[in-house]
Order: structure tokens, then C-alpha cells, then sequence
């Protein structure tokens, strides 16, 4: 099983992207993922985009390449979040 | 039990008035620094970056949101909250064409967000309690938004007659 790497960013890459990452990681532990969560700033993303799987996002990026971004602010406000996993785990493929 | 420990009386502004929202951004962060738990440069920081990465989430029963800047213009970390009189646009995050109605803020002032990871997820539960955020968004004082937001009273019970009554 291959572990996935899921990069999440936000505009200041301290509180949001920390949140989300905590509420990701989570997720995708409970599905049976083997993941690595790591988070940056939105500035920051397209030169880091390569190196991960996919991207979830708390806010509009710049061009990050072949790399899915998702853009998702459920995890924060607790709305729609199961509809967002799912977007999530179908941008990552089999395990 | 999850415990905000950086809740602080000081930093709780109820019934606050104010014509948008970069008049209460400005209010709270003016009390960070004031307080010290921010410098002078955080509130032109934070107000720049709510332009650009707005922080509105249209969360239910209550609209909030979570304005924060760059930990290099914060001395201490703290939340200050403001549970507004009348409620104010904010651009929602990550959609900032669409705006969300925000009754309560909750400023953010960040040094590490790996040691405040605590902080930030107790934060998470409370915006994510429907029916707490329904009795913060009508709390008349102080003390009742601290012992809500520690969530040591009412945490659980179901507060519909509140819910209806907002």
C-alpha cells in the first residue's frame, strides 16, 4: 500500500491549514489510507505541487500543475464534510 | 474536556457594534495589542490579509469567522472574541465572491501553530457545535461566553427554543 501525500494550504499556512490537515489525516486514517499530511501557505503551493499526491486547499491557489487541488472549507465550518472525503478519497484512488 | 486556556475575560467583547467588518477587526485587534499579545504591525497585517484570504465560514445556525495574521506580528498567543449586536459581512474563505453573515468573531493570535494545535481544535469544535454557537451569538456576558467556549455548561443539551428564538 502505497502512502499518499496530501499537501494542505491556506492563505497564512498557520491556522486554517492546521486545522484541516488534523481533520484530513483523520479522515483518510479511518478509510484505511496511509497518508502524510503536511501543510503550506497558498503562495507556496505550486513550487511544492509535484511532490504530493493531491492538494486540498482552504482557498483559490495558483496553477499547481497536474496535482488535483480541492478546494474545501468543510472541515472548518462542518458542513458538507462527508461530500468533501468523498471528493477527497476519489482524487486519490485505490489505496 | 477541552480547555481553551487562552481565553481570556479581557479579550471578550459582547454586544459589539460595528458598521462592517473592518471596524470590529480593528476593535479586537486594537485589544490584542493593547493587551500585549500582539504588536503595533498585526492589525494592518490582519486587515491585508482578510482582503486577500477573507475568513467568513458560513458555518451552521451561526455565521463566524477567523480573521489571524502572520505569527511574526503576534507576542503571545490568545483568542479574542466578539459576539456582535448586528450581524456583519464577511467574505466567506475560499469563495470570496460569496459573503456570509458573521455574528461571531473570533480573532486569532498564533505563535506555533503546532504547540497551539490544541487550541485551534478546541476552536474547531466550538464553530462546528451548532447549538453552542447558538447561545454564544445571544450571551449577555462574560462569563457565560467563557464557560461556554470551555465547554463546561450546556455543551450537549438541545437548546431549541434558543435556536428558534434567534
Amino acid at each position: 500500500m502505497a502512502k499518499k501525500r496530501i499537501l494542505v494550504a491556506c492563505g497564512t499556512g498557520i491556522a486554517t491549514s492546521t486545522m484541516v490537515a488534523k481533520k484530513v489525516e483523520e479522515a483518510l486514517k479511518a478509510r484505511g489510507y496511509d497518508v502524510l499530511v503536511e501543510q503550506c501557505k497558498a503562495a507556496e503551493a505550486p513550487s511544492k505541487a509535484s511532490n504530493y499526491d493531491l492538494i486540498v486547499s482552504t482557498t483559490t491557489l495558483p496553477n499547481c500543475g497536474s496535482t488535483p487541488v480541492i478546494r474545501s472549507i468543510a472541515f472548518l465550518s462542518g458542513v458538507g464534510v462527508e461530500k468533501d472525503i468523498e471528493k477527497i478519497v476519489a482524487a486519490l484512488g485505490d489505496k | 474536556m477541552p480547555e481553551l486556556n487562552f481565553l481570556n475575560p479581557e479579550l471578550i467583547e459582547i454586544d459589539a457594534e460595528a458598521e462592517g467588518k473592518e471596524e470590529i477587526i480593528k476593535k479586537l485587534a486594537k485589544l490584542l495589542i493593547s493587551k500585549g499579545y500582539a504588536k503595533e504591525s498585526y492589525l494592518e497585517a490582519i486587515l491585508e490579509r482578510e482582503k486577500v484570504f477573507p475568513t467568513g465560514l458560513p458555518t451552521e445556525g451561526v455565521g463566524v469567522a477567523i480573521p489571524h495574521a502572520d505569527i511574526k506580528h503576534v507576542i503571545k498567543p490568545a483568542i479574542a472574541v466578539a459576539i456582535l449586536k448586528n450581524p456583519v459581512q464577511f467574505n466567506v474563505m475560499g469563495n470570496p465572491e460569496e459573503k456570509v453573515s458573521v455574528k461571531i468573531i473570533f480573532m486569532l493570535a498564533i505563535t506555533d501553530p503546532n504547540v497551539q494545535l490544541k487550541l485551534l481544535q478546541d476552536l474547531m469544535e466550538v464553530f462546528q457545535n451548532k447549538h453552542l454557537l447558538l447561545k454564544l451569538a445571544v450571551s449577555k456576558d462574560v462569563d457565560t461566553v467563557l464557560k461556554l467556549m470551555t465547554l463546561k455548561e450546556g455543551f450537549n443539551d438541545e437548546q431549541t427554543d434558543v435556536a428558534e428564538n434567534y
